[in-house]
C-alpha cells in the first residue's frame, strides 16, 4: 500500500517487500537475530561501546544520541529496568515506523532485545497506536514466534539473559509520542508528559530505569552489533550516521518512503520523489509540523543534523512535505496549528491557550479580518509557546508559524487589512 | 544535613541545601516569584508556567517550583524574556477567565486579581477564550466560566479527601474541571467539605451565598433572629478585620452580631457540651452493653456523609448524637419559645459555621427547620462589612445565656482531637466514677493525620484513634475492616486540622495559621474555670427542666439522629448513559 | 512484576470493552467494572477515558468513520472529502446517523499520508479519496448492511 524506494544499500528497509512478515523462518534465513547470537557471546559493555562508537541517534525527532540514553540506563542500580518501543507514531505526515512494523516486525524485536541485553532490561513493551492494526497483528505473530525460537523469555538462548516483551495498545493521542506521556499510558493514566529530570532512563516506567526508543531507532541496532559500528559509519556523514527514512508527502510527484543515508541534499530527496507537483516548490515542511521550515532557496542543503543546523533546522523524524507556490503559508499554518490546538493534552497553560489563541489569530488572519496588531500577538504568543510551555509539544507547536514569520512575511503582510 | 550547593540568583551567590526547589532557593534568598497553580504538599505544580525563571545553559524557561537547584546553577528571575513570558501567559490565563470582579463572590484578597498586579500585567490584549457554562449551583457552586483549570481542587479532592469528586474531563482546551458526565455536585458523592472552595484561585468554586436571606430576615419585624456561631469561629475571623492568625476574637463578634441586629446571641459551644454529655452516655452504653464498636463521631456532616456513602455497612458505628449545630438548633427551636414566650414559627436561627457542609447538613431529614441559614465566616466578615460595622472598634459583650454558656471542653471541638478530648474528659470520669484535675489528653492532640491513643486509668482501658481528612479516615476505616486496628473510640474531622481549617474559613489557611488557630482555643480551653461539658451548669438547667436524664426518651428524639446509605459512585456508574444524561448540566 | 507485566493495561482493557459494544462506546457500567479491576476510583477511570481520542463516553455508531485533515491530507483535498461525508450522511462531526449505522469524527494523522486524503471506517483503510469516491464507500457499505439484514 505505502511505496517505497531506497538508495544505496539499505539498513532498514533492506527486508521490505522480500520476505514474508509473518515468516520468523524468513527472517532468520536473511540472516536474521544472528546480531542477538553474536550480541549473547559479548557483554553488555562491550556492545554498549560499539553503540556509542556508531553515534546512532534517535530517529523519533530530538535525535538524541542513543548510547548515551543506554548508559544512562545501564548504570542505574535500581530493578527492573525497561525497555519501551515508542510505536506511537502521530506527527502529521509520518509513516515510516508503520512500514518496519507491518513488514519487517523482527527487526525491532531484535533490536528491542539487543538494547534490553545492553542496559539490562528484563521487559520490554512495544507501545503502539491502536490503528495500526495490521502492524499489531504481525508483531504478534512475530513475538509468539521469537518466544517459540528462544530469542524472547527466560534464559535467551541458553544465556542467563531473560527478556519479556509485549504489545501495549495506546488510544490514539498525539502527545503520546512524547516519551514520558507515553509512560503514563502505559500506566493506564492520562497522557500527560511528567517533569524532567529525572528522565525515564533515570525513573521511567513505573518508577523503573527505561530507555523509550522509536522504532527506527532500534531498527538500526541488529546491523550495529552485527556488522559492527565501523561498517554502519560507512553510512552516512560525521555527525550523522547511518541511513534514514523520509516520508514523502504534499505537493510531490511521488509519494512514500525514501531510505538514504545521511547526508544527501533536500533537492535531489525531492527530485528522487519525481520532484514538485504541480508548480514551482515554495518551501519543505522538514521533520513533521512541530518540525522546521525550509525555503525554497534553502533546500540545496545536505540533509543532516550538522548542516541543517545552521538553518535552524534539523532531519526531526523524516518527514518531508513538499509545498508549491500555489500554497498559502498562512492556510498552511492555520492547519497547522489546528492539529496542535486539538491535540495539545492542556496540562500547561502556555500550551493550552497558546495553541488555542494563535489557531483563532491565524484563523483571522486568513479571513482577512486582522490587524497588525493581531500579528504582534501571534508572534508574542508564539515565542512564549516555545519558551514556556511545559513538553516538547507545546515548544515546537510554534515551530513552522515562527519560522514562516520570518521567511515568508510579506505573504503574512498580505493578509493583512 | 543535607550538602549545600553553590548557586547564583540574579548574579548573587548563594549557598543551598541540595534538591530544594529554584522557588524555595528564590524565598529563602528573599526573592518573591509568582505562583498560580503549585500548592505546597497538595500540588506539584508545573502547570501554570507562571513561576519561569530563566536558567543560564537552559534550552527553554524553567519552572521555578518543580525545577531543582544543583551546582553551580545560575539563576535569573525578572529578565525580559521572564517578564515577557509571565505576562504572555497570564494574558492567555486571564482571558480564559470571564471577569466579572466588581460582581464576584470571590473575597479579596483575589488570587488571581494579586498576581495581576504581581507581575505588572494592565491589559489583556488577545481575544478572550472562556466559555459560557451553565452555572452548577447548590451547597457549592461551580461557575466554570471562570475556572482556568490550575487544577488545585483535582488534587485536593484526590489527594486530601479521596472522592474524586472534581476530575479533568477530557483533553486540551476542550477540558473541563468538573464532576464525571458534568453532573451538578449535589448528585455526587461531594461532601461539600469546600476544601477546594478555600483553594480556588478564582471565583469558580464558592460557597452558596445566604447573607441576602440573612439580612431580609432581620430587617423582618415579625422574626425572631438567633445567632449562634461555632467553636471555630472566634479563633479566626479576625484575620478577615487584619488581626494576627490566632488572635481569638469573642466579645467583639458578640457585639457585631448583636449590632447586625440578632435578637439573641447563643454559642454553638454549648451544643458542643450537649453532644459531649450525650456522646459520652452512649460510648459508655456501647462498651456496657456490647454494642457496635469502635463508636466514630458524628458531629463532621462531611465526615458522617462519607460514612454513608462509601462505609454503609458502617453505618452502625456513627454516633447517633446529632452535631452541636444540629443539637443546638433542636434545643433552640424547641425550649426557647417557652423560655422567651416567642411562638416557635416567629424564630429564625443562623448560624456561623467555619464549614461548607453545615449548609448540607441543616437539609437532612431529622434535622430540617431547626437551623434556618447557615453563614460561613467569610459571609459573615461580609456582611459585618456592607453594615459597616467597624467590628474592632467595637466594646466586649457577652453571649446571652442559657444556650451561650460553655466549658473549655467545647471550646476545643473545633480542633482535630478536640471532640475525642472533651468525651474523655466526660467518659473517664463517669466510667471511673472518680473526679480528675488532670484534665488534658495530650496524645490526641497534635496535627498529624492519624493518631492512636490509649487510655489507661485505673482499671479502665480505652483504644481511640483521631483523624482528619478524609483520606486518612479511609486509611483508618480500611484497617478496621481488615482488623489491623482494634479500638473503642474514633473520631474523624474531614478537614485539615478539623474545623480550624474548615472550608468556610478565611482564604488563605496555611499550616502556620492552622497552628496558631489551635493554639487560640486550646488556650481558651485552658483559662476555663469549668472544663468538662457535663459541669456546664447550663447543661445541667436543661436536663432537669427540659430533657430528664441523659440518654433520655426526650434527648433521643430531639438530639439524636438516623443514617441511611448514600449513593457513591458505584450507584453512580450503574446508571445508563441516557439516565445519567437526563441529571447533567448542558453544554 | 511477571504477571504484572503481561496484564492487560488499563487502556487496552477500555479499548477492547469498548469494541465489545454494539454502539463502540464505555457506558458507566462498563467503566465501574473496569476501575474495579484495575483497582482505581470510577471517577479517576472516566477522566483516563475522557483524554483519550479513541475511547468515547457517549453512544456511537456501528461503524466509526474517521477523518484526517492534518496537512498531507488538508492539501489532498481533504475538507471537500469531508463535506462530501457530511452531506452524504447528514451527520456533523461527533454525531451519529438516525439509523445508528455511522460515526463521524475529527482523528489526527492516521499515518498514511502518501494515500491521501484519508479515512478509516472502523479498521478499513480508505485512501486516494475523492467526494465522489467516499460516496460510493458509503453506498457499498449500507448495501452491505441491508443485504446482511435481509
Amino acid at each position: 500500500m505505502i511505496d517505497f524506494k531506497v538508495i544505496g544499500t539499505p539498513i532498514l528497509l533492506r527486508n521490505i517487500k522480500k520476505i514474508d512478515p509473518e515468516s520468523i523462518e524468513a527472517y532468520i534465513e536473511t540472516g536474521g537475530y544472528e546480531a542477538l547470537k553474536k550480541a549473547l557471546k559479548k557483554s553488555p559493555d562491550e556492545l554498549l561501546e560499539e553503540v556509542k562508537k556508531s553515534e546512532l541517534r534517535g530517529r523519533g525527532g530530538a535525535g538524541f544520541p542513543t548510547g548515551i540514553k543506554f548508559e544512562i540506563a545501564k548504570n542505574q542500580k535500581e530493578t527492573p529496568k525497561f525497555v519501551v518501543v515508542n510505536a506511537e507514531e502521530g506527527e502529521p505526515g509520518t509513516f515510516k515506523d508503520r512500514i518496519i512494523l507491518e513488514n519487517d516486525p523482527h527487526l525491532v524485536i531484535e533490536g528491542a532485545i539487543l538494547a534490553a541485553y545492553i542496559i539490562g532490561a528484563n521487559y520490554g513493551y512495544i507501545a503502539i497506536r491502536p490503528d495500526y492494526t495490521l502492524a499489531i497483528k504481525r508483531l504478534e505473530k512475530a513475538i509468539q514466534d521469537a518466544y517459540k525460537y528462544g530469542f524472547l523469555g527466560d534464559n535467551i538462548l541458553g544465556s542467563n539473559f531473560s527478556f519479556h516483551l509485549k504489545i501495549k495498545r495506546g488510544a490514539g493521542a498525539y502527545i503520546c509520542g512524547e516519551e514520558t506521556a507515553l509512560l503514563e499510558m502505559i500506566e493506564g493514566k492520562r497522557g500527560e508528559p511528567r517533569k524532567k529530570p529525572p528522565f525515564p532512563p533515570q525513573k521511567g516506567l513505573y518508577g523503573k530505569p527505561t530507555v523509550v526508543n522509536n522504532v527506527e531507532t532500534l531498527a538500526n541496532l541488529p546491523f550495529i552489533i552485527y556488522y559492527g559500528s565501523e561498517e554502519f559509519k560507512k553510512y552516512g556523514v560525521e555527525g550523522s550516521y547511518g541511513t534514514k527514512l523520509f516520508c514523502m508527502s504534499g505537493d510531490v510527484s511521488w509519494k512514500g518512503i525514501i531510505e538514504i543515508p545521511f547526508g544527501v541534499k533536500l533537492s535531489e530527496i525531492i527530485s528522487l520523489a519525481g520532484g514538485v507537483k504541480g508548480g514551482k516548490l515554495k518551501a519543505v515542511i522538514l521533520g513533521g509540523v512541530s518540525g522546521s521550515l525550509v525555503k525554497y532557496d534553502e533546500v540545496d542543503i545536505e540533509v543532516d543534523y550538522h548542516s541543517l543546523g545552521r538553518i535552524q533546522a534539523g532531519p526531526g523524524c523524516g518527514t518531508i512535505i513538499v509545498l508549491n507556490d500555489k500554497r498559502d503559508i498562512v492556510d498552511v499554518c492555520e492547519n497547522i496549528m489546528r492539529f496542535f490546538k486539538d491535540e495539545s493534552c492542556g496540562k500547561c497553560f502556555p500550551c493550552r491557550l497558546g495553541t488555542e489563541a494563535s489557531y483563532r489569530i491565524i484563523k483571522k488572519i486568513k479571513e482577512k479580518k486582522a490587524n497588525l496588531h493581531d500579528l504582534f500577538n501571534l508572534e508574542r504568543i508564539c515565542k512564549t509557546m516555545k519558551n514556556a510551555s511545559f513538553c516538547g509539544l507545546g515548544q515546537t507547536a510554534p515551530n513552522i508559524i515562527l519560522q514562516s514569520l520570518q521567511k515568508f512575511k510579506d505573504e503574512w503582510l498580505s493578509h493583512i487589512s | 544535613m543535607k550538602k549545600l550547593v553553590d548557586i547564583k540568583i540574579n548574579g548573587k551567590s548563594y549557598l543551598m541545601p541540595e534538591g530544594i526547589t529554584i522557588l524555595e532557593a528564590c524565598k529563602r534568598a528573599g526573592i518573591h516569584i509568582p505562583t498560580l497553580c503549585y500548592l505546597e504538599g497538595i500540588t506539584e505544580g508545573g502547570h501554570c508556567g507562571i513561576c519561569v525563571v530563566e536558567v543560564k545553559g537552559a534550552r527553554n524557561l524553567q519552572r521555578a517550583c518543580i525545577t531543582k537547584i544543583k551546582e553551580g546553577m545560575e539563576i535569573y528571575t525578572d529578565t525580559p524574556l521572564v517578564r515577557k513570558a509571565r505576562k504572555t501567559i497570564y494574558e492567555l490565563t486571564l482571558a480564559n477567565h470571564k471577569s466579572t470582579c466588581p460582581a464576584c463572590q470571590k473575597e479579596e484578597p483575589c488570587e488571581i486579581r494579586k498576581i495581576a498586579k504581581n507581575i505588572g500585567l494592565s491589559e489583556v490584549e488577545v481575544e478572550l477564550l472562556f466559555k459560557e457554562h451553565e452555572k452548577d449551583r447548590s451547597i457549592i457552586n461551580r461557575d466554570q466560566t471562570k475556572c482556568i483549570e490550575c487544577r488545585r481542587c483535582v488534587n485536593t479532592c484526590e489527594k486530601i479527601q479521596g472522592i474524586n469528586t472534581l476530575i479533568v474531563d477530557g483533553k486540551g482546551f476542550n477540558s473541563r474541571i468538573s464532576p464525571p458526565y458534568n453532573l451538578p455536585l449535589k448528585n455526587t458523592p461531594c461532601v461539600f467539605c469546600g476544601q477546594c472552595v478555600v483553594r480556588c484561585p478564582t471565583g469558580a468554586l464558592t460557597e452558596k451565598d445566604d447573607t441576602e436571606k440573612v439580612l431580609d430576615a432581620l430587617q423582618d419585624p415579625n422574626k425572631y433572629v438567633v445567632v449562634s456561631f461555632a467553636p471555630a469561629v472566634r479563633a479566626s475571623i479576625g484575620e478577615l478585620f487584619g488581626l494576627p492568625p490566632g488572635t481569638l476574637v469573642i466579645g467583639k463578634l458578640v457585639a457585631a452580631l448583636r449590632k447586625l441586629g440578632f435578637d439573641k446571641v447563643f454559642d454553638v459551644n454549648y451544643g458542643a457540651d450537649l453532644t459531649i454529655v450525650e456522646e459520652a452516655n452512649e460510648l459508655i452504653e456501647r462498651i456496657k452493653f456490647r454494642k457496635t464498636l469502635p463508636m466514630f463521631t458524628s458531629c463532621c456532616p462531611a465526615w458522617v456523609k462519607f460514612v454513608e456513602e462509601f462505609y454503609p455497612e458502617m453505618i452502625p458505628n456513627l454516633s447517633t448524637c446529632k452535631s452541636p449545630q444540629a443539637m443546638l438548633g433542636a434545643v433552640i427551636k424547641n425550649f426557647l419559645p417557652e423560655l422567651e414566650n416567642i411562638p416557635k414559627d416567629k424564630i429564625v436561627h443562623v448560624t456561623i459555621m467555619p464549614c461548607t457542609a453545615k449548609k448540607y447538613e441543616i437539609l437532612r431529614p431529622d434535622i430540617m427547620g431547626d437551623i434556618d441559614y447557615v453563614l460561613t465566616v467569610r459571609e459573615l466578615a461580609k456582611m459585618i462589612k456592607i453594615a459597616g460595622i467597624d467590628l474592632l472598634s467595637l466594646e466586649d459583650e457577652e453571649e446571652d445565656i442559657p444556650f451561650g454558656e460553655y466549658s473549655g471542653a467545647a471550646a476545643i471541638f473545633g480542633v482535630t482531637g478536640g471532640v475525642m478530648e472533651a468525651a474523655l474528659r466526660t467518659a473517664v470520669e463517669w466510667l471511673t466514677g472518680e473526679t480528675f484535675s488532670n484534665l488534658d489528653f495530650v496524645p490526641v492532640r497534635g496535627m498529624k493525620n492519624i493518631r492512636i491513643a490509649e487510655i489507661d486509668i485505673k482499671d479502665l482501658k480505652l483504644k481511640v484513634a483521631v483523624a482528619h481528612t478524609l483520606k486518612a479516615a479511609q486509611e483508618v476505616l480500611e484497617k478496621i475492616k481488615n482488623k489491623e486496628l482494634d479500638i473503642q473510640f474514633l473520631e474523624v474531622m474531614a478537614c485539615p486540622g478539623g474545623c480550624i481549617g474548615g472550608g468556610g474559613q478565611p482564604i488563605p489557611t496555611t499550616e502556620e495559621i492552622l497552628r496558631k488557630r489551635a493554639e487560640a482555643l486550646y488556650t481558651l480551653d485552658k483559662n476555663k474555670e469549668i472544663r468538662k461539658s457535663h459541669e456546664n451548669p447550663f447543661i445541667k438547667f436543661l436536663y432537669e427542666k427540659f430533657l430528664g436524664n441523659y440518654g433520655s426518651e426526650k434527648a433521643h428524639k430531639l438530639l439524636h439522629a438516623k443514617y441511611s446509605h448514600k449513593p457513591n459512585w458505584d450507584d453512580i456508574f450503574n446508571k445508563s448513559y441516557e439516565e445519567i444524561c437526563k441529571e447533567v448540566l448542558k453544554y | 512484576m511477571k504477571e504484572k507485566f503481561f496484564q492487560k493495561s488499563l487502556i487496552e482493557d477500555l479499548l477492547d470493552e469498548q469494541n465489545k459494544h454494539p454502539q463502540k462506546y464505555l457506558p458507566p457500567k462498563t467503566l465501574k467494572k473496569i476501575a474495579k479491576k484495575h483497582k482505581r476510583p470510577i471517577p479517576q477511570v472516566y477522566s483516563v477515558a475522557s483524554f483519550y481520542p479513541r475511547l468515547s463516553l457517549k453512544p456511537r455508531a456501528k461503524y466509526i468513520i474517521r477523518v484526517c485533515e492534518n496537512l498531507a491530507c488538508h492539501m489532498e483535498g481533504a475538507e471537500k472529502v469531508i463535506e462530501a461525508i457530511k452531506e452524504f450522511l447528514n451527520i456533523d462531526f461527533g454525531e451519529t446517523t438516525k439509523d445508528g449505522l455511522f460515526y463521524l469524527e475529527k482523528s489526527s494523522c492516521l499515518g498514511l499520508c502518501s494515500l491521501a486524503p484519508v479515512i478509516l471506517i472502523n479498521d478499513d483503510i480508505h485512501g486516494n479519496l475523492t467526494p465522489e469516491k467516499v460516496k460510493e464507500i458509503l453506498k457499498n457499505y449500507i448495501e452491505k448492511e441491508k443485504s446482511s439484514k435481509n
